[in-house]
């Protein structure tokens, strides 16, 4: 055989299409891809580590920070993770409402990644389309808690306050909206012979080769693997509403992309069920150890202002043990691991991002491919550097 | 007047210098507001409003884009090979402004006495009574839209930069394919003009159903397709594929030399949009003045261009070389074989 020498493209941290800071250290053969090592940890902010030190509450703020794209997801299974341990339960309101900021979220996750998956395939007008729509979730974010990406809205036990008035006619003008503007994608993307040719059959990764590696979420889904942790383990009243749980049969970037589009419809079919039964009624659990007190009962009661200042300066204590929960992030599952030692603050958070674990397979499914095959595996992969380095 | 020089009248040679200097500043405004324009036409697209701030909406944006490039410091890493790094954007730039030589953007007008032709490599022959212009014309275009690939080519490798080389390398292999199919197009049209002379194609095809668009309507899509992968322009952007390959071919460039490849691309694609209306949309014929009908034609293509950017997304490689061979090739040399048939019979 010919000596056959090959290139070593380093692609990234700043690159435009690495989502972020990834790094890959890519081997090449003209455009034929060798071999890719990425090269992860740019982001790293240790949020496991500063979790030790923290109280259970002051944790919720880091858990934004991880998957930036879906706070309210980060934030909703943590706090789930923590009243397991407790034994408490949020109300029915607060659930609801948990569940329909959750499909927000998720809503606002895949619109970012339809965006980004376009620009990167070269489709630019999706881009901006995405982000008006994103825009709208965004404002109810801001209205709800007054943050447009790093929310940290939910408590444990329940949400930091009430929706605000017009919560319910702003989230029914998206659900009514929306579906109009994915038949615009569609119309976009889909029926475009350039954008099947760039993804049908790219990027493929059996249904066992995704389960040996751990994969979660639409990747895994996109390769016919049906399982969604909304409906095989419920959280957060999941249970009562009924959604389709969308597969692929070709296990390309084709087919992961149409699963998210399927669950971007479904989203706004669950919300829509969510906001016909949300009822008035308390947002935080009756337990005076870990929730915060009403704000008028700080301000006008000498045992408000006290039970305040416990929990913030103290927090609450939780008993010992250990607890995992896992949510359906819109990126697949996300882990929490607590383990307590019975004071305020844990003895360790261990967190399982689905970005960092889809990542690993990405020399599988590109090797053999060319750069602008990686570049939409990438996409595809849907990943998130906050999450991946934590 | 009475002056001659190598037996033409002198005058010949000033109008000839006044319309070199007329559509040299023709294409600058052009390439300069067909930035300005596609940033609006993009913006508009994308429910955006594009520059609003620099003049009023933003009229003022080229100058002021211009000006800023102007004052960047030049980078140049110390690994680059010089003289080609610095020759690149130039090799780029000429050859799209050369073709405009022979493109003819009117008939004849009469000033003091002599007829003058709107193209700048052509003159009045009273004696016979005809414009005489180059007569290899059609190959004179090729040859210059060939050329510019040599910049691109040139700054990729001058560079010393893995983004840059690979999208010098995906340039070559694309304008040397899409030339071809781009050529076969062409040869159907001048096989039924019997001429390879711009002024003779144009003014063969008086009348609205004498363009060559309806005799030759496959050569005109073939054409036109291959001018948007010549161009590199969306969807076969590839060698600049931002998303791949950062900025491709002009990674490493800054200040003026890579507003000369930027010009370079804008004034590529205002050369094959004219040669596409010279060729297949009559030149300048048509219910308004000359000039004007021609100048239209072009901005027409110009808005496509920038439509087309705008709605598709972006080849790959092999997919573009695919096309390029096993669909354009054959189709083009089809065309010529139906069309050479056609004038048999």
């Amino acid at each position: 055989m010919a000596n056959k020498e090959t290139m070593t493209l380093n692609m990234g941290p700043q690159h435009p299409s690495t989502h972020g800071v990834l790094r890959l250290i890519v081997e090449l053969d003209g455009e034929v891809i060798q071999k890719i090592t990425p090269d992860i940890g740019y982001l790293h902010r240790g949020v496991e580590k500063l979790a030790e030190h923290r109280t259970y509450h002051q944790i919720i703020p880091l858990t934004d920070r991880l998957d930036y794209l879906a706070p309210m997801h980060n934030n909703l299974g943590y706090v789930l993770a923590v009243e397991k341990l407790l034994g408490i339960e949020a109300p029915e309101r607060a659930r609801t409402i948990r569940v329909i900021m959750a499909e927000l979220t998720r809503l606002m996750s895949h619109l970012l990644w339809l965006a980004c998956h376009a620009l990167d395939i070269g489709a630019m007008t999706v881009f901006i389309y995405c982000f008006r729509e994103r825009e709208d979730i965004m404002s109810v974010y801001e209205k709800i808690s007054g943050a447009r990406m790093t929310t940290n809205f939910f408590r444990v036990g329940g949400l930091s306050q009430d929706v605000y008035d017009g919560f319910e006619t702003d989230v029914r003008r998206i659900v009514a909206e929306f579906p109009g503007h994915f038949e615009t994608y569609e119309g976009l993307l889909t029926r475009n012979t350039i954008w099947l040719q760039r993804t049908v059959g790219n990027g493929v990764i059996s249904a066992q080769e995704a389960i040996d590696f751990g994969m979660t979420g639409p990747v895994l889904r996109g390769s016919g693997v049906d399982l969604d942790l909304r409906r095989d383990d419920p959280y957060s009243g999941y249970e009562n509403y009924s959604f389709k749980v969308p597969v692929g049969t070709e296990c390309d970037t084709f087919d992961r992309y149409k699963v998210r589009l399927v669950e971007m419809r479904e989203s706004l079919n669950i919300i829509a069920q969510a906001l016909d039964s949300l009822r008035p009624g308390p947002v935080l659990a009756d337990a005076p150890q870990v929730c915060y007190p009403p704000k008028e009962a700080v301000y006008n009661t000498i045992e408000g202002l006290i039970h305040h200042f416990k929990i913030a300066s103290e927090g609450f204590p939780v008993p010992a043990g250990e607890v995992y929960q896992g949510v359906e992030n819109p990126k697949g599952e996300l882990g929490y691991y607590i383990v307590s030692d019975g004071t305020a603050k844990p003895y360790r958070l261990r967190i399982r991002p689905p970005s960092f674990i889809n990542l690993q397979a990405i020399e599988k499914m590109c090797k053999g491919a060319m750069i602008a095959d990686l570049i939409a595996v990438i996409g595809s992969l849907d990943i998130v550097l906050g999450e991946i380095d934590r | 007047m009475g002056y001659e020089f190598l037996g033409l009248p002198l005058f010949y040679y000033l109008a000839m210098f006044a319309k070199v200097m007329v559509v040299f500043a023709f294409l600058i405004f052009t390439v300069a507001y067909s930035v300005y324009a596609e940033r609006k036409i993009i913006g508009h697209i994308q429910i955006r409003l594009g520059p609003m701030i620099t003049g009023w909406h933003g009229l003022l944006q080229p100058v002021a884009d211009g000006l800023k490039l102007l004052f960047k410091e030049e980078i140049a890493q110390s690994q680059v090979s010089r003289f080609a790094f610095r020759l690149a954007p130039l090799v780029a730039l000429v050859p799209a402004f050369a073709a405009f030589a022979v493109i003819p953007f009117g008939d004849t007008v009469e000033i003091g006495g002599y007829r003058i032709p709107l193209q700048i490599a052509a003159y009045y022959d009273p004696a016979l009574g005809r414009v005489e212009d180059v007569n290899v014309g059609v190959l004179y275009v090729l040859a210059m839209s060939s050329l510019g690939v040599y910049g691109i080519v040139l700054a990729g490798w001058s560079s010393n930069s893995k983004y840059s080389l690979l999208g010098g390398l995906r340039s070559s292999a694309q304008m040397i394919s899409y030339e071809l199919a781009a050529s076969f197009a062409l040869v159907a049209v001048f096989m039924l003009s019997q001429s390879l002379s711009l002024h003779k194609i144009v003014a063969d095809q008086a009348g609205l159903f004498g363009w060559y668009i309806w005799k030759q309507p496959l050569a005109f899509v073939l054409f036109c397709i291959c001018a948007v992968a010549e161009t590199n322009r969306t969807p076969f952007d590839l060698p600049e594929a931002e998303s791949e390959l950062v900025a491709g071919f002009s990674t490493e460039y800054s200040s003026m030399k890579y507003a000369t490849f930027f010009m370079a691309e804008y004034a590529n694609m205002v050369t094959v949009s004219a040669v596409a209306a010279t060729f297949f949309l009559g030149g300048w014929h048509g219910p308004f003045p000359p000039v004007i009908n021609f100048i239209a034609k072009v901005y027409f293509f110009l808005f496509c261009f920038i439509w087309i950017r705008a709605t598709f997304p972006r080849y790959r490689y092999d997919q573009l070389m695919r096309l390029g061979w096993k669909v354009f090739l054959p189709l083009g040399l089809l065309n010529i074989v139906v069309t050479a048939l056609a004038i048999v019979l």
